[in-house]
């Protein structure tokens, strides 16, 4: 390269940086990530990840063709010939009192404890349906969802229970997600709203899009911005619902609704909401990783045109600005979510990504 | 009446009379005993005996404490003398105790009751009772005081309860069967064992485990798989931590039991595990040529790790091992050894003759004696250690009197009348119960007529016997065919027969579970009892009678007593003609059906079931099918 290219290299370079140092200050301060990627090229069961789990120092990856542990920096992969229900890896769950994992699969429920792997099915227990699209434990309960109604594994007892459209106000019984805690549990039912289960009184509650079954949105923060429920999680007494049509949080008295055309989701399609707090959640869409911190959004992802990293900040007034970044998560097709401290791991269509939080 | 039938009359009253002082004669010769009664003593007493099966050091090493599974109690005695000092009343068939790190409190895991009586050594009263469940067997502390471990054999996990309130914070999910928990050294891990064999796939090796513990966080960090092994008892340590050793039994149920004579039906074995003998633990076998040691249960290990000392329930012996030389052996020979008759000559050193059913074995502290709790004779040998000789026996107060029933319970788990020695009734119910295995009894081929291992709980109005229905009763259920198929050898007397049917006609059910305490039942139930009696099902078709659940399963035990063809016969079975099973604990015993196929009860239906010839089934929904699932579990 002779001395003049170098000169104009060297000014784009800085005018690169200068832009993304303005554009930095100009934008509301959000959380920087530096992302590690893992694919089959280093040790990941599978490139599909459908859940990720974080316990403590170990990473538990639901692959669409085995469940990968990543621990001290080397991956175990645990199969269909070591005891586990299927390949493809739906949804996890962990046990905090115990340390046991949960696995829902695409035919039935595993559970990983000390390294032994036991499977309950449709046949050889009273799970609802082999399917099993999510999966979340409190106490001393296993709730799941499956395609076929949900059902509350009780572990003292061995005893099942399943709800369905017979004895709960579901009126679709593909149930998607699950999001148990001592007070509420609630349940996205996939066409059929948030279905919300009292613990202390054993009631059932159901919530529906207030437009009905369009797409229209005619009573914004209304209710439910839609009937298609994919992920619930409730935090703080606060409910974030994901929905193949935009996302919404409910306070318990409250709704709001985030849809693109007013909020930093980058896609209303939505796979996966995870909250952190009463405030604070993350969104896994087809387009892209989002957070949004009560205020601001910032969305993270390969870009789906180039494949190359973006973030994009998004301040409370609408302004959106990029930000100079150098990783992105593996895919802009975004399955799952779980955090490790200030860290992000996030599940794609195509590899596991560690975001390292940086400021 | 004619002078000839006043002879003939006469003659009957003579004979029947020599028989009788016969039959008595012969009754005070094989049993050296004045009287025989079930439970009462000559003047009506009733005879109780204290049949202890484990035994503890006070920390100051000043009392003997004996854990008493006959009288529900702990005794106290003095560790010198052997004198009682006291009697300490517990819950129901306690199984397993221990002592807080500090000495200040012991533990007692009371089986019936799914209780831990708590007791201060100081008062040496019970200060609290603190319910558990179900069938706790056994219970340790951690060091730092602040989790109380039980083991819990029915519910198939370990509760972990708040070691100062009592109050149960989380289970664990252990192997099936858990009942042993064993600390490390250090007490940084404990050992669970478990009496019952993990679910498995039909017709596979049975697989068992140890459930390894930590201690500070109370999570199961890692599972020792045992291979082959069906039922795990206890766990000795070496002083250093290096060495562990697992009594255990390891079955060959997947060729045909009557082969006894050619390989034996089990293999008592022990298993190694740590430091010592690598990174996979190592199976050694006890027995030897022509003599077997059944049921090995209990170990200890000498505190300088010269010698291992394990009884062995059906033979009534402890063994005594060279640690040096069994080490020695196990690395010269990493190959499989556990059917080789010929290894236990390489390290065992003695086998001294004990009392009935020895169980726990507990070493003192200087290594010089070694104690054993013969459970079935009250008493406790005391073993010098140098000499391998019974120093002494001591009796532990109770009826000396031997009622039929302690007869029978003495011949339902001794292994003297098999061939060899090899095998006890109690060797396929363990603990009087069932052992969660499927046998090739029969000597018709390999793997023909695969039969499951029913419960014996209860039996009394079951009859008749086996799943093909062949045995009328028990007493040709115990003693022919018993005799024929399993002992291979030496038959009973008529009158340890006797007894022995009454022993055995004697088992109680254990406490259900899942019965509500007032009995009445839970909505689920409920609803599955109405499944259960149904006559039509829920399309408005009648449900032919022969074909309802209530119709086979009838009567208060659930079950007719009639033999039925419900669909399940497989290819290897000579008849699809089957015994109606009763439902006295259902819930307990999986697998199912006759041979076992079915791993759960779901699967009776779920698999098992397609053409509704065992009960009209297919109609149901699977909620439905659940509810009727609880109620069973309520029989």
């Amino acid at each position: 390269m002779n001395g003049a290219w170098k000169r104009i290299a060297r000014t784009v370079a800085a005018g690169y940086l200068a832009l993304g140092a303005l554009a930095y200050a100009a934008a509301p301060d959000m959380p920087r990530y530096r992302f590690e990627n893992f694919t089959t090229a280093n040790g990941l069961p599978d490139n599909h990840v459908y859940s990720v789990l974080v316990d403590g120092n170990r990473i538990w990856a639901g692959t669409d063709n085995g469940l990968g542990l990543y621990e001290n920096g080397k991956w175990k992969t645990y199969t269909t010939k070591d005891g586990l229900a299927h390949r493809a890896v739906l949804s996890l769950a962990l046990d905090k009192r115990t340390g046991d994992v949960w696995a829902g699969t695409m035919a039935g429920l595993s559970r990983i404890s000390g390294g032994r792997i036991d499977t309950y099915t449709q046949l050889n227990s009273g799970l609802s349906n082999d399917v099993v699209y999510g999966v979340s434990v409190e106490g001393e309960n296993v709730w799941v969802a499956t395609a076929a109604g949900a059902s509350k594994l009780n572990l003292h007892t061995n005893q099942w229970s399943l709800y369905n459209e017979r004895n709960t106000p579901m009126n679709e019984i593909w149930v998607y997600g699950v999001s148990a805690t001592p007070t509420k549990v609630y349940y996205a039912v996939w066409g059929s709203g948030l279905l919300e289960y009292d613990q202390k009184t054993g009631r059932w509650d159901k919530y529906d899009d207030p437009d009905g079954e369009t797409e229209m949105v005619l009573f914004k923060d209304q209710g439910l911005i839609h009937e298609i429920t994919t992920s619930v999680s409730y935090v703080d007494n606060v409910a974030w619902v994901a929905t193949y049509f935009g996302d919404s949080r409910y306070d318990g008295r409250y709704w709001h609704n985030f849809l693109t055309k007013d909020s930093g989701l980058p896609s209303n399609f939505t796979n996966v909401v995870k909250g952190v707090d009463a405030n604070r959640a993350w969104f896994g869409t087809d387009k892209g990783l989002a957070y949004y911190d009560g205020t601001s959004w910032a969305v993270y992802r390969p870009s789906p045109a180039t494949g190359k990293p973006e973030m994009t900040v998004r301040d409370a007034q609408g302004h959106v600005t990029a930000v100079l970044v150098t990783s992105a998560p593996a895919h802009h097709y975004i399955l799952n979510i779980d955090f490790q401290g200030s860290d992000i791991w996030v599940a794609t269509a195509h590899g596991l990504s560690h975001g390292i939080h940086e400021r | 009446m004619t002078e000839r039938a006043q002879i003939r009359l006469r003659l009957g009253v003579v004979a029947g009379l020599a028989a009788a002082a016969a039959v008595c004669f012969a009754i005070a010769l094989a049993n050296g005993r004045a009287a025989r009664a079930a439970v009462q003593g000559v003047t009506g007493e009733v005879l109780t005996y204290s049949s202890p099966v484990e035994m503890l050091f006070s920390p100051d090493g000043a009392r003997l404490y004996v854990l008493c599974q006959g009288t529900d109690e702990v005794r106290v005695l003095d560790a010198s003398t052997y004198a009682e000092i006291k009697k300490i009343r517990v819950g129901h068939i306690p199984r397993g105790f221990s002592f807080s790190p500090d000495g200040a409190r012991m533990f007692v895991a009371n089986t019936w009751d799914d209780t831990i009586s708590v007791i201060g050594t100081k008062a040496l009263e019970v200060s609290a009772t603190w319910p558990v469940g179900a069938e706790p067997s056994n219970v340790v502390e951690d060091r730092a005081g602040k989790f109380l471990f039980v083991a819990n054999r029915i519910s198939n996990d370990v509760a972990v309860l708040d070691a100062q309130t009592g109050e149960e914070l989380k289970r664990l999910a252990a192997g099936r069967g858990a009942s042993y928990i064993t600390p490390s050294p250090d007490g940084a891990r404990l050992y669970v064992t478990h009496v019952y064999p993990n679910p498995g796939a039909h017709r596979t090796p049975p697989e068992s485990e140890i459930t390894v513990i930590d201690a500070a966080r109370a999570v199961v960090i890692d599972r020792i798989p045992l291979h082959g092994i069906a039922h795990g008892f206890h766990v000795a340590f070496s002083a250093d931590g290096r060495l562990g050793v697992l009594a255990e039994l390891h079955p060959k149920n997947l060729v045909p039991l009557a082969h006894l004579e050619h390989s034996g039906a089990f293999a008592d074995t022990l298993m190694l595990f740590g430091a010592d003998v690598g990174t996979k633990p190592v199976e050694v076998p006890l027995d030897e040529l022509e003599r077997y040691v059944a049921r090995p249960f209990g170990v200890a290990i000498a505190p300088d790790k010269s010698r291992v000392y394990v009884s062995s329930e059906g033979s009534e012996i402890v063994t005594v091992i060279d640690v040096a030389r069994l080490l020695r052996f196990v690395h010269a020979h990493p190959e499989p050894s556990a059917q080789d008759l010929s290894a236990s000559a390489n390290y065992v050193v003695a086998r001294i003759n004990v009392g009935h059913d020895p169980r726990g074995v507990l070493m003192a502290r200087d290594g010089r004696h070694v104690f054993v709790a013969n459970r079935l004779d009250d008493s406790i040998s005391v073993i010098d250690a140098q000499s391998n000789r019974v120093a002494s026996t001591v009796p532990l107060e109770g009826a000396k009197q031997i009622s039929v029933l302690r007869h029978g319970e003495q011949t339902f788990y001794t292994a003297r009348y098999s061939f060899q020695g090899q095998i006890a009734c109690a060797n396929c119910h363990i603990d009087s119960t069932f052992d969660g295995l499927t046998w090739d009894l029969e000597p018709d081929g390999f793997g023909r007529d695969i039969v499951d291992n029913r419960p014996i709980e209860d039996l009394v109005g079951t009859e008749p016997y086996k799943w093909n229905g062949g045995n009328p009763n028990l007493p040709t259920e115990c003693g022919p065919r018993t005799e024929k198929y399993f002992w291979r050898s030496e038959n009973y007397d008529d009158l340890t027969l006797t007894d022995l049917v009454t022993y055995v006609r004697h088992i109680p059910s254990r406490p259900n579970r899942w019965r509500q305490p007032g009995g009445e039942l839970t909505p689920a139930q409920d609803r599955g009892k109405a499944v259960f009696e149904r006559a039509v099902d829920k399309f408005g078709n009648a449900i032919p009678e022969a074909n309802r659940c209530s119709f086979c399963h009838s009567g208060p035990k659930g079950t007719s007593q009639k033999s039925f063809d419900v669909g399940t016969r497989k290819a290897t079975d000579n008849s699809g003609l089957l015994d109606t099973p009763q439902l006295t604990n259902i819930a307990l015993s999986s697998p199912y059906l006759h041979d076992g196929s079915a791993a759960t009860l779901e699967e009776i239906w779920t698999v098992f079931n397609p053409e509704d010839k065992h009960g009209r089934t297919n109609d149901l929904t699977k909620d439905e099918l659940n509810d009727l699932i609880e109620y069973l579990r309520t029989r």
